[in-house]
Formats: structure tokens, sequence, C-alpha cells
């Protein structure tokens, strides 16, 4: 943009832009002011600055051992991701290139799947998993959410695909690449920022799924949403420990959230921009 | 199937070769204050059997129900002990899914369980549950705010007294309510405390042919004075109160009585929580004259489920969990009135008890006074005062409560709620056989 | 042929998908098919008999049904008003040339991170709740009676948080797709001195249809399916007054214990979540294809 904006009408918008991005970010912000505090500060009213105690921190983690949580999340979350994208490359890539009548048709059923209410579907994949001995076990919530996340990832790496020029792969082809040759020096570092992206998104909505990941575990791989819902409704005042139980869920994917967002926001447009 | 043998197989296989070294049971507990306190206490049992290990289970209450009914309805085999209710014993003994609970050691003096308590987790005479703690539920009133209204509470007062004295003690200008009770929909939210309390009022959910009785007067009765009175001395907001948010409301001294249960009397009288600690007296739930008072039973107790391969570990552990010793160990490290109540009798003759907890008289008192197999005036077909036990309840109070709930908020006519109730009720019980 | 080869090796390659979402919507479609046709308890699974038709003609009477799927569609359509509207507007802002850019986009977009029942939570407790809410303590400081949201606005309170989660994802989206607005015929557009609004509605709008689209399309999806924040919340209620169709068939499910009629439910959401689809697609589906 060339042209000049006064200095004035900048901080104009500046102070609107924050204010509402403030309200977005408060009930997040007011979770980890009140994380900070004592359990009678939490209730005693409005208070921006707490007493920053870690009292309620110690609590949490005196009652559960985070870190065992925490870890089966990374490992279901990232496990899943990479297990989902190797999978969805390969079809994103053929839907792309390869289009068929029937492509659209079978986008949309990939993703009419996720249009099952999974209480509906509990006691058959309880049956299911109890029967192949997948039950609290990490690699079992780890296909489970595979599964579920599929469609997205496949229509996102396939809307992604479908913006690269198709004119390189026929010069590619030219000189005499073969398939695979076209798809590992050609296509894919074209395509590397819309696979990380995907894999972003995935890692997110992974992490985030409160259903199945309560559902099918008990100890072993028990997630940070497990963890949540042995804090959600306690007896006695709770609100400090609520607020640290719930930044130490949400933590470590918002983080990722932060650092990433570039990255993920360019892909997350599911083909929306051209 | 044949790839179901061999998975199965090769569990049972790596399941046996890690029996060889130690023993892990797992063990589904509720985030309880009590539970919680156990789960720190473990030291102590893996001290004594240094070849059980113990893995952990903590969830919220409707989560861990739900976890746990699922799994031990298609015999999942993820628990070794359970934590479950009053509801569910007698639902899962009858089905044969619980181990009675027969080889809790010598030590383990089962005749010493407070016999309301026994009854409400045994069928055909026989334990299935041993309890971790018990309740019953009564009145906590504030002695400051009784005497300024002009009134004396008797230790057994009637449902006019309550009423009465609730309209008094109100103050909203100092945001006073007269009276806190439960208004947030659930089976064991409202419906635990309108249950109770229309036991009270001669009220029944079913009649001897499982009839539905919400079009009864006696419910009605129930539902005119439990709104009036909410509405005219209860907080604002009270359609979504529970327990929590009772608790809370009574600490920081927003109210002037709560009926709710006897576990409560530990949070209102600890000063660290509770501004109003020296100021709570206790009494029992009102009646009006019927026999039957208001107020309910309930224990958390640990069970065994039948699938579990490892189930002498599973009763050592129970044993531990649930014996003398145990109440002990809590008393000398974390004091007397920390100690799980509402399970033995032995603990409310023990004057160090006594004296730690004001209230234990009158909450042995008032678990004494509920009967599970007896909890309503006229006679009815099954067992348990606040609930019903049978499948269908869980579904049917929760929908239940939701239309009182919304009668509460004043969204709905009490009669227009008490005639859904009862179509809903009707319609349920046809679905299940009951009604034919 | 080159390409009879690429066909091929294509169908190949799109294979592991197709197949294995197949057998995973296959397998458990057929047993919930199955089971929809039991009259079957959880809790009492001695007493399984062949149902037929039964358990649809329950779920499909259920006294809350018609409430849910009024409440169901109030939910979707709702959040996507919020979140498009808010979205548009917020990109619009963001999209002005502000100190600070960076962080405001991430303040913005934080909410997206955070697991559905902790948001709930955190607006059920924290903002909320009529006694320690932030929403209360602003009432009393001007002297109001607080508001008890989930009992007086119950579903207008849900709409809020699950609006709250997803509205980042439609600024997001948006906002790319503004930023991608040629800046040429933005500037020839003001030279011609056409205003703001009329630049808005003539020039960024159009602009923006694709990503509307994109955006309505994916969060229907989601919307659809959304249950945590209710059983956090309001567990459905005062009487019907927030149940949607997954919190029904979730009660039924794992309240009731009735696999017979969850399974139902389930079939007929299926069927109705279709339907919806292939509406929304014929609405808006254009937009997709260029």
């Amino acid at each position: 943009m060339a042209r000049a904006v006064s200095t004035r009408t900048k901080a104009i918008w500046t102070v609107a832009a924050w204010i509402v991005a403030l309200i977005i970010f408060f009930p997040i912000l007011y979770t980890i002011i009140t994380s900070l505090k004592s359990e009678q500060e939490a209730i005693a009213g409005f208070n921006l600055i707490p007493s920053f105690t870690l009292e309620s921190y110690g609590e949490v983690q005196s009652q559960q051992n985070y870190f065992k949580f925490f870890m089966n999340s990374v490992i279901i979350a990232v496990g899943s991701t990479a297990i989902g994208v190797l999978i969805a490359v390969p079809a994103a890539w053929s839907m792309a290139f390869a289009p068929t009548k029937k492509t659209k048709d079978i986008l949309m059923w990939m993703l009419s799947t996720k249009m099952m209410p999974a209480a509906a579907v509990l006691v058959p994949f309880y049956l299911l998993f109890r029967d192949f001995g997948l039950l609290d076990s990490r690699a079992g919530l780890t296909i489970m959410l595979m599964m579920i996340n599929l469609p997205i990832v496949v229509w996102m790496l396939y809307t992604y695909f479908r913006e690269i020029p198709g004119e390189i792969l026929e010069a590619a082809r030219m000189d005499g690449a073969s398939l695979w040759g076209e798809i590992w020096h050609v296509l894919m570092p074209m395509a590397v920022p819309g696979i990380a992206s995907t894999m972003l998104l995935n890692i997110i909505l992974a992490w985030n799924e409160a259903f199945w990941t309560i559902r099918l575990t008990t100890t072993e791989a028990a997630p940070l949403t497990a963890f949540i819902a042995s804090f959600s409704s306690p007896q006695g005042l709770f609100w400090a420990k609520l607020s640290a139980a719930s930044t130490l869920a949400i933590a470590p994917i918002l983080i990722m959230g932060w650092f990433s967002q570039k990255q993920l926001v360019r892909g997350l447009t599911f083909g929306a921009v051209k | 199937m044949r790839l179901t043998t061999l998975v199965l197989g090769l569990c049972t296989a790596s399941a046996l070769a890690f029996a060889a070294h130690a023993e892990s049971i797992t063990i589904a507990t509720v985030n309880n204050g009590d539970m919680v306190r156990m789960q720190k206490l473990t030291d102590d049992f893996t001290k004594k059997n240094p070849d059980i290990q113990l893995n952990w289970v903590t969830l919220e209450e409707n989560v861990l129900r739900e976890r746990v009914t699922t799994d031990i309805a298609t015999k999942g085999g993820q628990y070794d002990v359970m934590t479950i209710g009053t509801y569910e014993v007698p639902i899962w003994a009858k089905q044969g899914w619980l181990l009675p609970l027969d080889n809790l050691g010598a030590d383990y003096d089962t005749a010493d369980i407070i016999p309301a308590i026994a009854g409400g987790l045994s069928v055909d005479g026989k334990l299935y549950a041993a309890p971790f703690y018990g309740e019953s539920s009564f009145v906590m009133y504030r002695k400051d705010l009784m005497e300024k209204a002009g009134l004396t509470m008797p230790d057994a007062p009637t449902w006019d007294f309550i009423v009465d004295a609730a309209k008094k003690m109100t103050d909203r200008a100092n945001d006073v309510n007269g009276i806190c009770l439960r208004g947030k929909a659930g089976w064991g939210e409202n419906m635990a405390f309108l249950t109770a309390m229309s036991n009270s009022f001669g009220a029944r959910w079913f009649d001897e042919k499982w009839q539905p009785q919400f079009d009864q007067p006696e419910w009605k009765k129930t539902m005119d004075t439990y709104v009036s009175l909410m509405k005219e001395a209860g907080p604002s907001g009270a359609s979504s109160n529970g327990f929590n948010e009772n608790l809370a409301l009574f600490q920081q001294g927003k109210c002037g009585m709560w009926i709710d249960a006897t576990v409560a009397a530990s949070f209102v009288s600890d000063p660290k929580n509770s501004t109003v600690a020296d100021k709570v007296g206790y009494a029992l739930a009102p009646d009006n004259g019927l026999g039957k008072r208001g107020n309910w039973l309930w224990a958390w107790s640990l069970a065994i489920p039948a699938g579990t391969q490892k189930a002498a570990a599973a009763e050592k552990f129970v044993s531990w969990a649930t014996d003398k010793a145990y109440l002990e160990l809590v008393a000398s490290k974390e004091g007397w009135a920390n100690v799980p109540p509402g399970t033995r009798t032995s603990l409310y003759n023990n004057p160090e008890y006594q004296k730690a907890a004001p209230f234990a008289k009158m909450t042995l008192d008032s678990i004494n006074s509920a009967d599970p197999t007896k909890p309503t005036v006229k006679p009815v077909p099954y067992v348990g005062v606040q609930f019903v036990a049978i499948p269908q309840f869980q579904s049917l109070g929760t929908q239940v409560g939701q239309l009182f709930s919304a009668a509460l908020a004043g969204q709905m006519s009490v009669d227009d709620a008490l005639a859904q109730a009862q179509a809903t009720t009707v319609r349920e019980m046809t679905r299940a056989g009951y009604i034919k | 042929m080159a390409t009879q080869n690429t066909r091929s090796i294509a169908r190949f390659m799109m294979a592991p998908s197709v197949i294995l979402l197949l057998i995973w919507m296959i397998v458990p479609l057929a047993m919930t098919l199955w089971f929809s046709f039991q009259n079957y308890n959880l809790l009492d699974p001695t007493n399984v008999s062949f149902g037929g038709l039964f358990n649809y003609r329950y779920f499909l009477t259920d006294p809350a049904f018609l409430t849910s799927i009024v409440n169901t569609l109030l939910l979707v359509v709702g959040v996507l008003i919020i979140t498009v509207i808010g979205g548009i507007l917020i990109a619009l802002l963001i999209d002005q040339p502000i100190f600070g850019q960076g962080i405001v986009r991430i303040l913005v977009i934080s909410p997206f991170f955070v697991m559905p029942p902790v948001a709930a939570l955190v607006w059920k407790n924290m903002i909320m709740h009529p006694g320690y809410g932030v929403f209360a303590d602003i009432s009393r400081f001007f002297g109001l009676q607080p508001v008890d949201w989930f009992a007086q606005f119950p579903l207008l309170s849900i709409i809020i948080i699950v609006a709250w989660q997803w509205l980042p994802f439609a600024t997001l989206i948006l906002l790319t797709a503004l930023q991608s607005l040629d800046g040429e015929q933005k500037e020839a557009a003001e030279m011609d001195g056409a205003n703001f609004l009329s630049r808005f509605w003539y020039l960024t709008l159009p602009h923006m249809s694709r990503a509307i689209t994109v955006v309505i399309l994916i969060q229907t999806i989601f919307l659809l399916g959304v249950y945590a924040e209710i059983l956090v919340t309001t567990n459905g209620g005062p009487g019907y007054a927030s149940t949607n169709l997954p919190f029904l068939i979730y009660r039924t499910a794992l309240l009731g214990y009735d696999v017979g009629g969850a399974s139902a439910g389930g079939v007929i959401a299926i069927i109705l979540a279709n339907i919806v689809a292939f509406f929304l697609m014929r609405a808006v589906g254009k937009n997709l294809d260029k």
C-alpha cells in the first residue's frame, strides 16, 4: 500500500482493533488470572490483579499427574496427524490431478461421515474396541482420531493441491520424471506449506476432541480432556483450581497456535481464497 | 472371530506375564474431597501390599457414571474397583455384574456398617459394595439469623415451620435469602431433593402397578410448596443452583437455611472456607407429620465388577479403604473432622469424632431415619429414597428434573410441569414394559 | 497411455483413504442400523428383542424431538450469523493499518485453540455465572440485577459460547480473502469516488463470497454436532429449551442407556444432516466452483 495514512487515523483504528481483540481474548485472559488467585480471591468479585499464588497449580498437580496426560495428548495428536496425512496425501493428490466425475461426490461423502453423532455409535465402537483389545490404548485412540479428522484433512489437502498449476507437472513429465519422482521432487516442495498447515489444524482438532478421548480411555491413554473431566465440578470452592487445570490443558496448544499462526492461517482457507 | 480370539489371547497372556511381577488394579473414583484424600494416602496401602500397584481414574461424577456403566454393561473389563452409589448397586447386583463382598478379611467388621447404609448396598442379604462414605440430608441453618427472626429451630422441624422461618429470615436488602435449595436439573441434583421432599408429603413416583403418580395431589402440593417457597425466600437464579452453588452461597452467608447433603456440614463449619463457620446449626429434614421425613440416603461405595481377573487384590483394596483402620489413618494424618463420614456406627460412638464434628449426632439420626426399602408413605414397588432403582430412572429423573427446573425458573406453570412429567413418565415406562 | 496409467494410479492412491473411511463408516453404521431395530437397554442385556420400527417411532414422538430440531437449526443459524457478520467486521478492522497487528491477530485467533469443554466451563463459571461471573459483576457495578444466563436465555447463552469458539475461524478465513483483494482495484474504486459502503458492497463482499461459503460449509458440519457445551452448561434445560438433536441422542444413549433408541436417533440425525447438506450445497455450492 503506497497510500500514506495519517497517524491519527491509524491510532483510532489501533484502539478499536485492540479493544475488540481484548474482548475476544478476555475469557482466556481471565482464566489465567483466576488461576493465579487463591480460592477466596477467585469468588471475591471482579479483580484483574491476582496475588500470583501458585497454590492452585500445586493442588491440581498433587491430584493428577499433569505430565502423563500431557504426553498422551501429544502422542495421540501428533500420531493421528502423521498417519492421517500419510493416508490423505495420495488421495488428495489423485483427486486434484486426476479428477473424475465422481471426485466431488466422494469428497462430499467423506465429509458426510462426520455427521454421525458420536453418542449414537458409542456402544458399537466400544464393543469393537473391546474385541480388538484397543480400549485404553494410545494406538486405538490414535486410529480413532485419525479417522474422525481424515475427511477434513483430505479436503484441505485437495483444495491446496488444486492450486498447484498442472503445467509444472506436465513439464516434469516431459523431462522423463517418474510418477514418484514427480511427487517427491516437484510436487512435494510446493505442497509442503499446505501439508504443514493441514497438520497444524489436525493437531488442534485432535488435541481438543473431547468425546472419544474420554470414553475410550481409563488410565494408560487418557489425555488432557480426561484431565479436565476430573476437575469440572468437584465439591467446595473450585474456581481457582478449575482455572489452573484449564490453563494447563489449553496452554500447550495455545502456544503452539501462537507460534505457528501465520502458517496455520495460510492453509486454513480450504480453498476459499484464490 | 479368530482375530478376536487371538487378540484376546495375547492380552490374557500379557496380563498373566505382568501378574507374575506386580499386580496392578485400576480404580475408578469420583472427584470429591474424600476420594481425592484417599488417593493421597495410597502409600499406606502399597506399603502393606507391595505386590499390588494402584492405578487411579478420577472423573467428575456424571462422566464417571457414564464410563463405568458402559464398561460393566459391555464387559469391557477396564476397571477392577468401581466407585458407585446406592442407585447402581441393586440394579447391577441383580444382573450379576458385581462380586459379593464376603472376603473382606477377618478384621473387617461388617456388622459395624450403619444398618440403613448396609441395607441400601445389599441384595438378598448379601453385601455387594462397601460404603466409602455415606450421607443423608438435613437442614443447616444460621443460628444468628434464626435468633434475629425470633424463632428457635426444633430438632425435628415441620415444613410449615421451615416455610415460615424462611420468609422471616429473608432480607433481600442485605442479600440474605431465607432458604437455598437445589434447582439445577438432574436426577442427582434437583430430583434428589424433590423426590425426598415429596416422600414427606406422601407422594410417590409409582403405585404398586408402576403407574406414574405425578397427577396426584401429593405431588402438586410438593411442587406448589417448593416453587412458592423459592420464589419468596430463595436466591435469584435458583434454577441453576446445585450442591456446589448452594454451598458457595451458604459459605458466604447468603442463605438462612439450606437443606442438603450431610457431608456439606464439614464444609460449612470449616473456618478456612466458610465465613459463617461458627454460626451453623443442624436439624433433621422437615416432615408433615405423615411418618416420613424429606431426607435422602446415599453412599459412594466401592464395588468389584464380576469380570475382573484380579478379584483378590481388588478385595484387599476395598477392605483397606473402607475398614475402621482407614478412618484412624485419616484421623491421624488430617484430623477427625476429615474422616469420611456416614459408614460405621463405631465412628459415631467415638468421643473424639463427636468433639471434632458437632453435626455427628444429627448426621447419624438423619441416616437412620431414611429407609430405602420403605421410602414412602404409601406402598411402592421400588427401592431407593431419592431415586427409583430401575435402569430407566437416570434418564427419567433428568427429564422430569428439567421440567421442574423450568417450573422453578417460571418458564412453565407447576400444573404444566406435572402434566408433562406424567406424560413423559407414562411414555418411558410403557416403552420399558413396566406398564402393560 | 500415460493418462490412462495416471488414472489407475490415481485410483490406487485414493484407495487407502476411501476404503478405510468406508470400513470405518459401514461397520458401525451396520451395527447402528442393527441396534436401531432392537429393544436393547444397556443395563438390561438379558432382555433384548427385535423391535421393528418401534425405536424410530419412539424417538420421533419424543416430547423433546421437535424442539430439538428447531434448537439445532437455531444454534447453527445463530452461530453462523454471528460468526459471519462478526468475522467480516473484525476482518475489516484488523485489515486496517494498525499498530501491533501481529499481536491483535494472535489474540483474536486464540479461542479457536480452546477445547470445547474448557470453553464451556470457563464461560459457565467465570463469565456467565450469576453469582461469580464477570457479567454479574458488571451488572452489579451498574446497580442491576445480574442475569442468570443459563436459566433465562439458555439457547442464546450456548450460541454465544459456540460463536466465541468459531469467530476466530471465520475471521481468519475472511481476513485472508480480504487481503487477497487487489490493492489496485481498491484504489481505483476510491479514485472513482465510491464511498466506503458502496466499495464494500460492490467490491469487497463479492470478492469474499467464496470465503463466506467455505466458512458456512465447514462450520455447519461442526455445528450440527455441538453437544459438549450443552452438557457442561445447561444439560439441555430448563425444560427442553437448550436440547438439540445431538444432545437428545446423547441423553438417550448415556443417561437412558437406551442403545436401540439412540441408534434410531443416530440414523435419523444422519438423514437430517444429509438433507441439510443437500440444500446447503444447492444454495451456496455454486460459489465453490468458479
